[in-house]
Order: C-alpha cells, then structure tokens, then sequence
C-alpha cells in the first residue's frame, strides 16, 4: 500500500506549477477569455510542447515523452488550477488515448509522432447536438470511406487538424479518423458558456475518413476512452476546485464586516469547510482513478466513473460556493470567480454530464457485483 | 502510487482472513449480527469475541506484547479492520476502551498499571466509557465543572456526567474534572482512571429516542480517587483530553450500517412499480453519490496509513470521515425506507428487509451526528485548523473560570 504520488512526482507537480504561473496566468488566460479570435494560448501550447507535455503519455517510439498516466494526471492537476486555455483534454486525453487504445501500428506513426510535438492537434466528435448520446441516436453514417453528418458541440474542433469522429457505417457504430485539413469538412465555431475553451460545430458532407479499432466496436471504444479521459479530467476539477477554495479562504481571512473577518463567521466556516469535504473526496477518488489507469485492471471503469462523478460535483461546488463567498464582488468580470464557475460546468459537461455518469457508475457496480457477488 | 499489497502486507492479510473464515460468517449486503447495540444479551457475545481474536492474535494489533498487543503495525490494524468488515461481527461496544481508554493508558499511565489494565482490556475482560460531557459542557467540553479537591494521596470528587455510553456495564472508566477554578477554564482540568465499582458512583440510564438506553447519567459523591490514577500532570487535563479525543476520531475502522452497499443490496432485491429499485434514475442518482463518498471515506483512510507506515503524522483529511459517514447513514436509513413505501414505516425485525436495518437506523442516527464532536464542531476544527480562518469571537478568552458568567452566582 502506498496512496501517495512519489518525491520525483511532486518535484514535477512544482515545476508545472512553476511554468504555469509564469506562462499561464490569469491574466493570459483572460486573454483568451475576452478576445473571440483568440481560440487558445498559441505561446502557453507550444512551451506546454517543449515540456513534452503534449505527448505526456506517448511512447518514445512514437516521439513521446513516454511518462506514466500518473505523472500526466499531476500535470493535468496543475492545468486545471490554472485555467489554462489549451486544447489538452481533447488532443492528449482523447484523440491520442483513441489512438493509443484502438490505432493500428500505420495509424500511431502517421499521427503519434505530430501529436506529441503539438503541431498536430486533435479533438473527439461525439455528441449531436442537445441530448446524451446514444448508440441509437448517432446519425454520422460512413458511405465508401466517407463521412457525413454533424457534430456539436466539439471541444477545439475549431483548431483541430484531426478528429476522432463516431458514425454509423454498414449499419453498426464505429470510430473514424478524418483529416480535418481534407475536402468535405466545414466548421464553425461555437460561443459556450466558457470561451476560455474553444468550441465548434464540425460538418461533413462526404469527407474521407478511415476506421480506427475494431469495426462495430465503436460505441465500446468511445467509452474506453471518455474512461481515461474522466479520470485525467478529474485531476484538472481537482485542481480547479482546489484553486476557488484557496481564493474563497484567502477572501474570508481578508475581508471585514462586523468588526470581525467574515471568516469568523460560522456560515462561512461551514461553507468552506463543505467544499473542503466535497474536494477531499474527489481527490480521494481520482488519486484511486490514477492507479487504475496506470494498471488498466479490471476495475478501471468504476474507478474513472467515480472519479469523474466525485470531482464534477466538487468543481461545481467549489465554484458556486468560492463565489458566493465572495460577495458582490464575485459576481463582477473584474473578478476571477467567474472563470472558475465556467470552468467548472463546462468540464462537468464536457464527458457526458454528471446523470450520465452517474448512470455509469451505477450500471459498473452492478456488473461488478455479478462478477464477484462479494461484498466490496 | 500502489493499492496492491507488498508481500508482507499480502501475507498477515490472508493470514487475518484465513483466521477470520474459521471464527466469524462471511457477510453478504444486508447481513448484519443478529444483535444490535443496545439489545439484551449482546454485551456477553461481544466480549467473546473480542477474547476470540485476542487469542488469535489480532486484539490490539500495533501494541507491544508486553500489553498484550501483538506488536504488529497500524497499517496491519487497517487491513485487519479492512477484513474483517467482509464479515458479521458484533457491533463495537469496545470502542471507547480500545480506542480511547488504552491509548491514554499507554501514554501516560504508570509501567504496572499498563500491565495491569492494558491486556485486560484488549481481551475484553475489562470495558471503559467515557465521564467527559456534562449537562452545562458538551461542545464546549472545557466549561466542565466536576470538581476534583486534593485530600493527601486521593482526591475528592463531585459532580454530574451525562451522554455517557456503556457506563451501565463498564468497569472502569476515564474521566476529566475540574482541580482549579480560578485559572481559565482550559487551565484548571485534571485527567484521572477510576474503578466504576468505586463508592460514590451512580448511574442512571438515559432513555433514548430509540427507547434503548445505552449512554446514562453518573453521578459523582464524594467520590475518593487515589493520586497515583491520575493521567498527566495536575492542570494537564485538556491537553490529555485532546489526544484522547484525537484517537477518538481516528480510530473507528467500523463502517456504520446501512452503507452503500446495504442500500445497494436492497435496491437489487426490492421490486418497485417498473422492475427492480436499482433500475430507478432517481435511485441511481443517490446510489451513486453514497458510492463516491463511502468510496472517497475508505481511499482517504488508506491515505491516512500510508502517511502512518512512513512514519509521517497523518493529514488534515481524516477529520472528515464521521461527518461525511454519520449524515450519509442518516440520508441512506430515510431513503431505504421510501423505497418500501408506506410499509417503510414498519419495524417488526421478522417483516422487514435485512431486520428492520434501515428503520432501526432511522432512529439511531442522529447520534452519529452529535457523539464524538457534532457535525458543527467538525466543520469548525476543518475551518480553523486545516483552513487557516480565525476563530470565532471567545467570550471567556483570559477569564478564569470561577468569574465567568455562567458560573457566577
């Protein structure tokens, strides 16, 4: 038993942080945030690169940085603190787990090496539009290697040069690689409610497209990959919830009413203390969520599913409750509350949102149960 | 990071399960002792088992030898516990004498005394409550007001305790008074062990709202305690109390039932208007967040032994595991019950899924909330001592106890 991440680990946790401060602050990230033809941080993104960040998890052979899924989720813990306004989640935490979990050999070395380096950015089509995704309700059909149909909202679809896209081909679902640099693609950006994080509506009509894993399958392969991507993610609301609880506490010790700081008062006290709990939990979860991934056992889903259904709830908690804290003052542009709150229900909706995954989790254990029909 | 065993932890883990197979039935969700707290006839049944597993060699797993521990580690103490919650065992009665009363022993008492009353009590011969709370001092334990005068080599005591669980049947008992009052509260306490046989005691049982009566009243007249029975130095009291209380809330390696996976079981089993329970989203919804929060309390105790088998004194983190534990029973008890709609109500152990579990626990868990430092308290302690925010206005800060208000005629 060792629940803990190692010294070499924590040394790169503080150099992350390090970087992040230094290149994603929040002044970079308003940056973002208030100019529309600024999708992401083109000079956060290419430093994250020379950090080897972008291909955190890709083999060497493949021109990665070849470090352990844990490592990257101390990463990804930092990136969420930051707000950093990059396309990871959707490039390293989706396209390339596809990749990695489903690419054929060609495949890897066509895109892995470009991937890693960052000059290639990918992103996961999934959803439809309004409504959970099912494998009844993807309308995307292949036809002869091409693909039509909608996709939105996609996470940096807007920037993407890859997507891994699921559609209906010979009447069964599967996952599709399409070059978005290729004739039959159009996309047009989507306003979301956090512009820190680019969004677009992607549109094929008849674009190339090949399969990636195994034909059929591609409904058990998304949710292989939105698994390891929940847990990754876990790791950046972790981070994130951390950072409004930090500023609501810094608040609290700061600001005088009655005579007294308001962090004397008990309906204070408790308030933070609850997203103290709602964190700790969450933290709990994903630190298990990343052995899980790292030793890709049998209990890897409900292990991503309580991580991700632990850490949307204590984003979101931390978020509205790091605001109100805050007083008027929380509800201005000026201040940074808002940026957290937008964060936080767009990662909670980002996979799938928090019914479905409870859902999941649920649906998981059940499995489990039959499997074991132990207790625990 | 790494959830799986090392050899050595892998072995007394099937050795604990192995010993566990041959002396206790393996437990399916739902299965509970036939006995609960407070029921007639479990005390005796208790204290066999905890002689079984003293024999055995799991009774007081990180304690010496010498006092009849087995010289093991408290990560071993955690995955024996992790064990032994996969099967039926009786419900903790020893919690105060193992957790509380042998740690303070080990600390402070006397070479002979902890040879004395040490393995006694790891073997269950010997049960302890606790004489802290007062009708005037709960929460704010330190506004205690049972004095204790010094008579040559014994000391007086008078007074009233109350909430006190166990003092009907326990033997010996731990107790905080007051020595000075003319210093500021926290100043004038003083920690003391007594025989509960001693002239001078009396208890009276508290019914409760679940018309058991496991906590009581003592009464203290003229009660003559030796010296050498006193814990820590005279004026000490609070700071032995404290570490009393810490182990208190550290200890507890018994989950509360129902938990998820009661609730769980019931699910699966119970037929509702469209299939089974657990089918139900509003089901799930629930079933999900007591997942994560049973799940998130068990991970962040393994996170505490990490801590303790380096060596390392644990985090802030395990200070939330009786909050978050005790209002999640209270939530899962109520929901069950919904679940078996109007008959929920119904409390007959013969009728009722898993005996009456959830209805039983309906009415007992509002305890869970208040002993051991109410869920208000907890919150402050997270708010002050892992958070950093001030403290809330003292109104008896640098006043002796005697001038205070309250106690001012």
């Amino acid at each position: 038993m060792n629940f803990d991440f190692s010294d070499e680990q924590n040394m790169l946790r503080d150099q992350a942080r390090r970087f992040l401060d230094d290149h994603a602050s929040r002044k970079a990230v308003r940056a973002v945030l208030e100019d529309d033809t600024i999708p992401y941080d083109r000079d956060l993104w290419k430093g994250m690169a020379e950090l080897g960040w972008t291909g955190a998890t890709i083999p060497e052979e493949y021109g990665g940085a070849g470090l352990s899924y844990e490592d990257l989720c101390v990463i990804a813990e930092e990136l969420g603190r930051s707000l950093a306004p990059t396309p990871i989640s959707s490039s390293l935490y989706l396209a390339t787990e596809a990749l990695l979990h489903a690419g054929s050999e060609d495949q890897k070395q066509a895109w892995l090496p470009r991937l890693a380096m960052g000059e290639v950015i990918g992103c996961f089509a999934l959803a439809e539009g309004v409504g959970a995704p099912t494998p009844k309700s993807i309308k995307a059909a292949v036809k002869d290697g091409q693909v039509s149909g909608s996709k939105i909202p996609v996470a940096d679809g807007d920037v993407a040069d890859l997507a891994v896209v699921l559609a209906r081909g010979d009447g069964a679902l599967s996952l599709y690689l399409v070059d978005l640099s290729g004739k039959g693609v159009s996309r047009e950006p989507v306003e979301t409610i956090d512009p820190t994080r680019s969004h677009a509506r992607l549109t094929f009509d008849r674009a190339p497209c090949e399969p990636i894993g195994k034909q059929g399958k591609g409904w058990e392969i998304a949710e292989a990959v939105l698994d390891r991507a929940a847990i990754l993610m876990a790791f950046e609301q972790v981070g994130g919830a951390q950072a409004c609880l930090d500023m609501a506490a810094e608040h609290a010790k700061n600001r005088y009413a009655f005579g007294r700081p308001i962090g004397s008062f008990q309906a204070i006290k408790h308030k933070l203390a609850d997203i103290y709990i709602a964190i700790e939990l969450a933290r709990a979860n994903a630190y298990y969520g990343a052995w899980a991934l790292t030793a890709n056992g049998a209990d890897l889903p409900v292990a991503a599913a309580a991580a991700r259904v632990a850490a949307s709830e204590a984003f979101n908690h931390a978020a509205r409750e790091g605001l109100q804290t805050h007083g008027g003052m929380g509800f201005t542009w000026e201040f940074d509350c808002h940026l957290f709150y937008r964060r936080a229900k767009l990662l909670s909706l980002a996979l799938g949102g928090e019914r479905r995954w409870k859902d999941r989790l649920v649906g998981q254990l059940e499995k489990r149960n039959l499997a074991t029909a132990e207790v625990d | 990071m790494d959830f799986n065993d090392t050899p050595a932890e892998a072995e007394f883990r099937a050795e604990a399960r192995d010993w566990l197979s041959r002396n206790a039935e393996k437990r399916v969700p739902g299965k509970t002792f036939k006995l609960r707290r407070g029921e007639e006839g479990l005390i005796p049944l208790a204290r066999e088992w905890e002689a079984r597993k003293f024999d055995g060699g799991f009774a007081g797993i990180p304690l010496p030898k010498e006092y009849g521990g087995r010289g093991g580690t408290r990560l071993q103490q955690t995955i024996y516990l992790q064990e032994e919650a996969k099967f039926v065992t009786p419900p903790p009665v020893f919690g105060i004498s193992h957790g509380m009363a042998v740690p303070v022993m080990v600390a402070y008492a006397t070479e002979a005394q902890k040879q004395r009353y040490v393995p006694a009590t790891l073997r269950g011969d010997e049960i302890w409550c606790q004489l802290f709370s007062e009708p005037g001092a709960g929460s704010d334990l330190a506004g205690l007001r049972t004095r204790a005068v010094r008579d040559g080599d014994e000391w007086v005591v008078n007074g009233q305790k109350i909430w006190n669980s166990g003092a009907h049947y326990a033997d010996l008992a731990i107790l905080v008074t007051r020595s000075d009052p003319t210093v500021e509260k926290h100043k004038g306490l003083t920690y003391f062990f007594v025989d509960m046989k001693s002239p001078g005691i009396e208890v009276r049982p508290i019914k409760q709202m679940t018309g058991f009566s496991n906590f009581n009243e003592v009464f203290m007249t003229d009660l003559r305690i030796p010296d050498s029975q006193r814990l820590g130095a005279v004026g000490d009291g609070w700071k032995v109390s404290i570490t009393t209380l810490m182990n208190e809330r550290v200890v507890s390696g018994v989950r509360p039932a129902p938990d998820f996976n009661d609730i769980f079981g019931l699910a699966r089993d119970l037929q509702l208007e469209d299939g089974p329970a657990i089918a139900d989203p509003a089901v799930r919804e629930k079933l999900a967040d007591w997942y994560v929060q049973s799940r998130g309390i068990e991970l962040i105790r393994f996170r505490t032994m990490t801590a303790l088998s380096r060596g390392q004194q644990p985090g802030p983190e395990n200070s939330i595991s009786k909050l978050v534990g005790s209002f999640k029973r209270q939530q899962i008890a109520a929901f069950g019950m919904d679940l078996m709609d109007t008959a929920g109500a119904v409390m007959d152990k013969e009728l009722m899924p898993m005996r009456a579990l959830f209805q039983d626990a309906l009415l007992d868990s509002p305890s869970g909330r208040i002993a051991a430092g109410t869920d208000e308290i907890l919150r402050n302690i997270i708010g002050e001592r892992v958070l950093g925010l001030p403290r809330d206005v003292r109104a008896d800060k640098g006043i002796p106890f005697n001038q205070l208000r309250e106690n001012k005629e």
